[in-house]
């Protein structure tokens, strides 16, 4: 077993064993609570510039499948994990979890106290760290050096890291949501009758799935599309895709979408209700250590339920820079009361902080993609 | 209202306990009155200041009735008791009480619950909702359950409706075991139906707590997959928290086909389980069942994810949403959420077919086990060691032999060794293909298991001092035990203890707090690890360590659970942390809100120490939790841990056959003639000089483990080949048989002072030679003279005073001819202590404690010599033979009732009468009685047959005793016996014509033919059946009583008025 070591900029230093690429990489040390879908953690353009840790102990169980990419490829910067299976045990697995990640070129360290881990990052805040794993057996890692060059590498705040990993050249989607089992449960599609643009600032497979799920024919655009040329596609309505980083750098994002308002219903998720929150004159903040997992409970304004959703942020639109006159706060985390959505009060304009796309995390909030049609068909129907 | 769920039974035990007392607290908690019946009295729920009227009586619909006149409740709460508390609101509802009395039925709604429990309802329910089913049809005979079953194919799976744990149902995988299971399970069940379904043996297993409010919030607490696949009842199965090998789009599917289950179900609010098979080829899934009520597995789950279910399912059944109630764990989080955990859970049952010689030691769709272990690892295989030791199997280490020719054997058909014999396959060099394709086990398991193997030959093959650092971690990091490394190494496992502490290998704690370290925990429920930063944040307070009993067993069960439990609420009243170590997830001891802090780990020396390290107790108490702390105690005291109350070499001299002998000689104190031996030969030698009949039993057992009553020597040379295998190098101990005497159980308490207060004696109902725990008692006794009472009493003192007893002490006695006998002194904690402290209205433990913090009984309570019983109180015992087709159901002196009831009555009569009802086997008003008995009991048959003839009951008896009783110029039929001819007396019993048995056996340790076929036939139909003249003569009484006394009920409050010790907090 090759050594692998995790250096954080605070000094701290985890060793622990190699069993994905050989390979040394930079990242945001980050932690997400789900004991579930680690696959669709890896693939989500999100946690681009991230190291990963992932708090339940055993991670490669079920393997990989082409099924579960939320993208291309994996992004994640690396993973660390308590356990890692070198085994996959299910059917619908394709290969190991350890082959998908070694041959996309993903460090992971295994077998070192997550948890310990966790805790620390809990209580200092998420930090920069670096990732090794090229050392053979024989050799020494110079644990110092790693802490250095931790310290040297870029902060999150202020990185525009969605342009980075958005599409070069839009293109169009029309894969819906496929079955994962004869039993899924998952009802039929709608029949297609909305064309949807959807910025790309880092979008996850699943969000296009669904919206073509739910009736829309997509076609994505790159982060830096003009409002223009986004009207130019004649679009019914435009959605505003999740991705990594800092809200804060994509103010042209913001203006642009902010031309679109009121003339196109808009639907933005994670990222794009931050870039919404921008657009609309709110400010964003880093949260201390985000929102990572499937388990948080958001209450939805409207209707007075809860929802247990999927969430990956790191920032949040701080509710108090919102103009409640203009806009209506739709959903708060019951755990920390960080704003989870919210709504325009005159135009058809909604978003959510949290993932109702869900992969991986709970189905409860599904309904927002109907939601969204809704106001397409509406706004057609004028 | 809350209604229990009655005696600990197989599928139903003290998990109902900690969901009752959860439910009680919660709603006392938020201001509500509440009025709770139970006929268990070793509950926790039952002490009278969990509920504001707390009625100790039997679950059945007329005095549940009585209850509800008296009490008036708004509401009854019929989620928290298990299937018999549901049965039972069911039956209430259906009777028009609830509806008469204007109690509105909370929890579940009739509707629902016939939805979920009925079969059919429940088929075409899920089909609505899309979700699919194996391929299954009820039928209602035997011929269309065979027809049914040649359409489908074999194997196919029966299922009675409506029977608890699965009773009655099973597997046949042809003609002949479908009929065999169709005629019993049409007969067993209430409504007499069997599912007949499609076969998904071999399937991944998979189970989802689920929980919604009444705004339709809805959350799964904990997801759990099982290692045995389909086919072994989830009772009999290992299971793991949470689910291993799924896909997020898989476990979500599963979420949603829960969830959706739930709505189409109506659960409203409370807390569901659901189970799924799936097909681990094509993925297909499959909803197996739901049980739309607290059950077994939702005590796992609160236990794995720190989520109690029980107690936020009675919120959310008065009206609170999820989102209104706060996690307890992390104070500001709400509890409407997911938990999710950074641990692995693993659940393994524990069974114990060497008490029923007869039955076939394989598991099925039947539950079989008699309790379970949990334990928690930061990985899988750590989890699984702890688990496996935490099980206490009482043999001696290495002592479990497996044997390589029945390796496939043991693999394929599942049975309580299976884990066993799959490492043990794994050692002989089978491949993890092989054993997949024999077991059907998932191969991440095996694999998990395979490594196990493979990292304890690795270890094995290394020595105390050669093995590093890295190695020591490694092997504590997957769960390897210092006991296994010193069995390898042949060295003392402390030696190992020493070397890897040496070396800094040392167990940290680490928190269960249901969000995996996303927010920080208030509650110190913790679990051992080697991690790298230890999270215990021990007090400075003083405090004492209690030490739970472990996995239930038969003889070791929930009455100890109560102990402990009451010992930590004395402590906290006391003014000293309590600290609660046990590994047993069904019991309220390991509920985190019991303790002050709660360890949830092996009760192994070395994770008793590991924790007394980093924790430092000022005390450790090892008198409450039955055998498990009691054999740790002495090893402890040699690490130089302080163990209060009776000094622990004082507990084992009184198990020390030589010097307790001569205790009892210098405090001339008359025991039965007895002597030791540690051969066959030897034993024979002893038996001859003592005369027959005599008492074969190894030293140190609980439950009367392996004891028999032998007649002859053959039995006794038999006995010693077989009781090798339990022996832990001590020698087995024979008495003189004393037939016929009256036994008597003593629980008493002493000080440090020498003062001792007597808290019960109870005298048994059946004679000497039934174990006590499988004897009906009564409180007070009936039939002892004062002057015996009296000799009793300073018998006990004595005792008491010089083992220099501090705290609880049991003493059995046997009154034989006016003169007492000590059979037995137990310097700790007995089974009755609970019942004891229900029938005076003094929690017993309470007093103990404060002695063992060394005050004095004159501190603690104003009560002197023995404790009043204000009424009388029958503890009766609940069998589980109908479990095990084809054992005789006869009582011995080895222990096997699971449970056990309480009736209070006016009269020992009524009482007798109630705790008959209660314990499942009512008393005839009218019919006939079946009288055969041996010639020595002929006398008294012939008085028994008088009563039962004014009664107006028709009398029959086999030959012998029919002549008995013409001869007292009684009217009686004689029947024939099995071998005589027919119609005999099984005929009769099968046709229905027999009311109540009266049987008892030829004296001897050969049960014949005849009377086997009538005490299984009679366990089967349900008849009662009496097997000592004693029990026959108590329940004349009883019936009489039905006769004449009204139905009516007392609560404990109103039975012990002020005497009721409240615990402050």
């Amino acid at each position: 077993m090759n050594p692998a070591v995790l250096a954080l900029e605070d000094g701290t230093v985890f060793e622990g064993s190699s069993f994905g690429a050989p390979v040394e990489r930079t990242g945001e040390v980050v932690f997400n609570t789900a004991i579930t879908g680690y696959q669709e953690v890896f693939t989500d353009p999100s946690y681009s510039g991230q190291i990963v840790v992932l708090t339940y102990p055993q991670i490669g169980n079920y393997g990989a499948n082409e099924g579960d990419n939320e993208a291309a490829k994996p992004h994640i910067e690396g993973l660390v994990v308590r356990e890692f299976s070198p085994l996959s045990s299910n059917w619908r697995a394709d290969e190991t979890a350890q082959e998908f990640l070694t041959k996309s070129g993903v460090p992971v360290i295994s077998e070192i106290d997550t948890r310990g881990l966790v805790r620390h990052l809990r209580s200092r805040g998420v930090m920069r760290g670096v990732l090794s794993a090229k050392a053979t057996p024989e050799e020494r890692i110079d644990a110092k050096e790693l802490v250095e060059r931790a310290r040297q590498a870029p902060s999150m705040a202020g990185l525009d890291l969605a342009t980075r990993v958005s599409t070069p050249k839009s293109y169009a989607w029309d894969a819906g949501v496929i079955r994962c089992s004869p039993s899924d449960l998952e009802g039929p599609a709608s029949p297609i009758r909305h064309h949807v643009v959807a910025y790309d600032f880092g979008i996850k497979r699943n969000i296009l799935r669904r919206l073509v799920h739910s009736g829309c024919r997509v076609t994505v655009v790159p982060a830096n599309t003009s409002a223009d040329d986004v009207l130019a596609l004649k679009p019914e309505g435009v959605f505003l895709s999740n991705g990594p980083g800092d809200p804060e750098p994509l103010t042209s994002q913001a203006a642009e979408v902010r031309k679109l308002i009121g003339k196109k219903p808009v639907f933005g998720i994670c990222l794009g209700h931050q870039v919404l929150g921008l657009a609309l004159g709110g400010r964003t903040y880093k949260l201390k250590f985000g929102h990572r997992g499937s388990n948080h409970p958001v209450i939805n304004k409207i209707t007075n339920k809860v929802e247990i959703t999927s969430h990956n942020h790191g920032f949040a639109v701080d509710p108090d820079s919102l103009n409640v006159n203009e806009l209506e706060i739709t959903h708060l985390n019951l755990n920390d009361d960080t704003l989870e959505g919210f709504r325009h009060r005159n135009y058809p304009v909604f978003c959510v902080q949290y993932h109702p796309e869900a992969a991986p995390g709970p189905h409860d909030s599904h309904y927002l993609f109907g939601d969204f049609v809704k106001l397409m068909d509406e706004a057609g129907s004028h | 209202m809350i209604v229990g769920s009655g005696p600990i039974i197989i599928g139903q035990a003290c998990e109902f306990d900690y969901s009752g007392a959860q439910a009680c607290k919660a709603l006392r908690g938020d201001g509500y009155e509440v009025v709770l019946i139970n006929s268990n009295p070793a509950t926790i729920m039952t002490d009278p200041d969990m509920a504001d009227r707390t009625y100790v009586e039997p679950l059945s619909v007329a005095y549940a009735e009585e209850v509800i006149r008296r009490e008036r409740p708004d509401a009854l709460l019929s989620t928290v008791g298990g299937q018999t508390g549901l049965n039972l609101a069911i039956a209430l509802a259906e009777a028009g009480v609830l509806e008469k009395y204007g109690v509105e039925l909370i929890g579940a709604k009739v509707d629902s619950i016939k939805k979920a429990e009925d079969r059919l309802l429940f088929k075409d329910a899920m089909k609505k909702i899309g979700l699919d089913l194996p391929q299954s049809q009820l039928v209602n005979s035997v011929e269309k359950g065979l027809e049914y079953a040649a359409r489908i194919g074999y194997p196919i799976i029966l299922r009675p409706s409506f029977t608890m744990g699965g009773t009655g149902g099973g597997i046949a995988y042809n003609r002949e075991e479908a009929e065999e299971i169709l005629e019993r399970g049409i007969d067993l069940s209430p409504v007499h139906e069997v599912l007949v379904e499609e076969s998904v043996l071999g399937w991944k297993e998979f189970e989802l707590e689920v929980m919604r409010d009444q705004a339709d919030n809805a959350i799964i607490v904990c997801s759990i997959e099982n290692f045995d696949p389909m086919g072994v009842h989830t009772g009999d199965s290992i299971t793991v928290a949470p689910v291993q090998t799924l896909t997020d789009r898989e476990y979500q599917m599963m979420r949603d086909a829960a969830l959706a289950c739930l709505r189409e179900i109506g659960v409203d609010t409370g807390g569901s389980n659901v189970q799924f098979a799936i097909d681990p080829k094509t993925g297909r899934m499959v909803i197996v069942e739901m049980n739309p009520r607290v059950s077994r597995s939702s005590a796992l789950a609160s236990k794995a994810t720190g989520f109690p279910i029980a107690k936020i399912a009675a919120k959310l059944a008065v009206g609170y949403r999820l989102d209104e109630i706060k996690n307890d764990i992390t104070r500001l989080t709400p509890a409407c959420f997911e938990p999710t955990i950074d641990y692995v859970v693993a659940k393994i049952p524990r069974w114990q077919f060497e008490k029923f010689p007869g039955a076939e030691p394989v598991l099925g769709t039947q539950m079989k086990s008699v309790g379970e272990v949990m334990a928690i690892g930061r990985t899988f295989k750590h989890a699984l060691g702890k688990g496996m030791r935490s099980l206490e199997t009482g043999k001696a280490d290495g002592a479990v032999k497996y044997q390589e020719d029945l390796i496939e054997a043991r693999l394929i058909t599942p049975n309580p060794d299976r884990l066993g014999y799959i490492r043990f396959a794994f050692e002989k060099g089978y491949t993890e293909q092989q054993v997949h394709e024999m077991t059907s086990v998932d191969p991440w398991f095996l694999r998990q298991v395979r490594e196990m193997v493979d990292l304890e030959k690795s270890m094995a093959a290394l020595s105390l001092s050669s093995a590093t650092r890295e190695q020591f971690l490694q092997a504590k990091r997957d769960g390897i035990s210092d006991n296994f490394l010193a069995r390898a190494w042949q060295v003392p496992a402390l030696d190992v203890r020493a070397r890897r502490k040496s070396l800094g290998v040392t167990a940290v704690f680490n928190r269960v707090d249901t969000c995996s370290a996303e927010f920080e925990s208030f509650t110190p429920y913790l679990y051992s690890s080697y991690e790298s930063e230890c999270e215990a944040n021990v007090s400075t307070r003083k405090k004492v360590m209690i030490l739970g009993s472990g996995p239930n067993r038969i003889g070791q069960g929930i009455e100890f659970d109560y102990c402990c439990c009451h010992a930590s609420f004395a402590l906290q009243e006391f003014g000293v942390e309590s600290i609660m170590v046990n590994c047993n997830p069904e019991t309220v001891s390991t509920d985190y809100d019991t303790s002050d802090r709660l360890y949830f780990e092996p009760l192994t020396l070395e994770e008793v120490l590991n924790i007394c390290d980093t924790e430092k107790p000022d005390g450790v108490i090892v008198q409450f939790g039955g055998q498990t702390p009691l054999t740790l105690a002495l090893p402890l005291k040699a690490a130089g841990i302080p163990i209060i109350g009776t000094d622990p070499s004082n507990i084992d001299l009184a198990e020390d056959r030589k010097l307790f002998g001569k205790l009892l000689d210098d405090l001339k104190i008359p025991s039965p003639a007895n002597g030791t031996a540690t051969s066959p030969e030897e034993a024979c030698v002893v038996a001859r000089s003592l005369g027959f009949p005599v008492l074969v039993r190894p030293s140190y057992v609980l439950g009367g483990r392996a004891m028999v009553i032998a007649y002859d020597e053959e039995t006794v040379r038999r006995y010693m080949q077989e009781a090798v295998s339990f022996s832990q190098s001590r020698p087995v101990l024979i008495d003189r048989f004393l037939e016929d005497a009256t036994e008597v159980d003593v629980d008493a308490i002493a000080d440090s002072t020498g003062a001792v207060l007597i808290a019960g004696i109870m005298e048994h109902i059946e004679e000497a030679g039934v174990h006590s725990g499988d004897s009906s008692c009564v409180l007070p006794p009936t039939s002892l003279s004062e002057e015996t009472l009296a000799t009793i009493r300073t018998y006990t003192e004595s005792l008491a005073r010089a083992l220099k007893v501090i705290g609880l002490m049991n003493v059995q006695y046997a009154v034989k001819n006016g003169t007492v006998y000590v059979l037995e002194v137990n310097p700790r904690a007995s089974r009755t202590v609970p019942y004891v402290s229900k029938a005076t209205g003094v929690a017993i433990p309470r007093i103990a404690v404060g002695v063992m913090l060394g005050k004095t009984i004159a501190d603690l309570t104003d009560a002197r010599g023995v404790l009043s019983v204000p009424q009388y109180f029958v503890k009766s015992p609940v069998f589980p033979f109908n479990k095990f087709p084809g054992v005789d159901p006869t009582l011995g002196p080895e222990m096997r009732s699971t449970g056990e009831v309480m009736g209070v009555g006016e009269n020992f009569g009524e009482a007798f009468a109630k705790a008959q009802l209660s314990a499942g086997t009512p008393l005839p008003d009218k019919g006939t009685v079946f009288i055969s008995v041996n010639d020595r009991d002929k006398p008294i048959a012939v008085a028994l047959a008088k009563r039962f003839e004014d009664l107006g009951f028709e009398v029959t008896a086999t030959r012998g005793t029919a002549e008995a009783i013409r001869a007292a110029g009684l009217p009686v039929k004689t029947v024939f016996k099995v071998n005589e001819g027919r119609p005999n007396a099984v005929d009769l019993l099968k046709a229905g014509s027999l009311d109540l048995i009266i049987y008892t056996g030829t004296s001897g340790a050969h049960a014949f033919v005849d009377e086997k076929a009538i005490r299984k036939n009679a366990v089967t139909y349900r008849v009662p059946c009496i097997t000592t003249m004693s029990g026959a003569r108590a329940s004349v009484e009883a019936i009489v009583s039905r006769r004449r006394d009204p139905v009516r009920v007392w609560s404990l409050q109103e039975i012990h008025g002020a005497k009721v010790v409240a615990k402050s907090s």
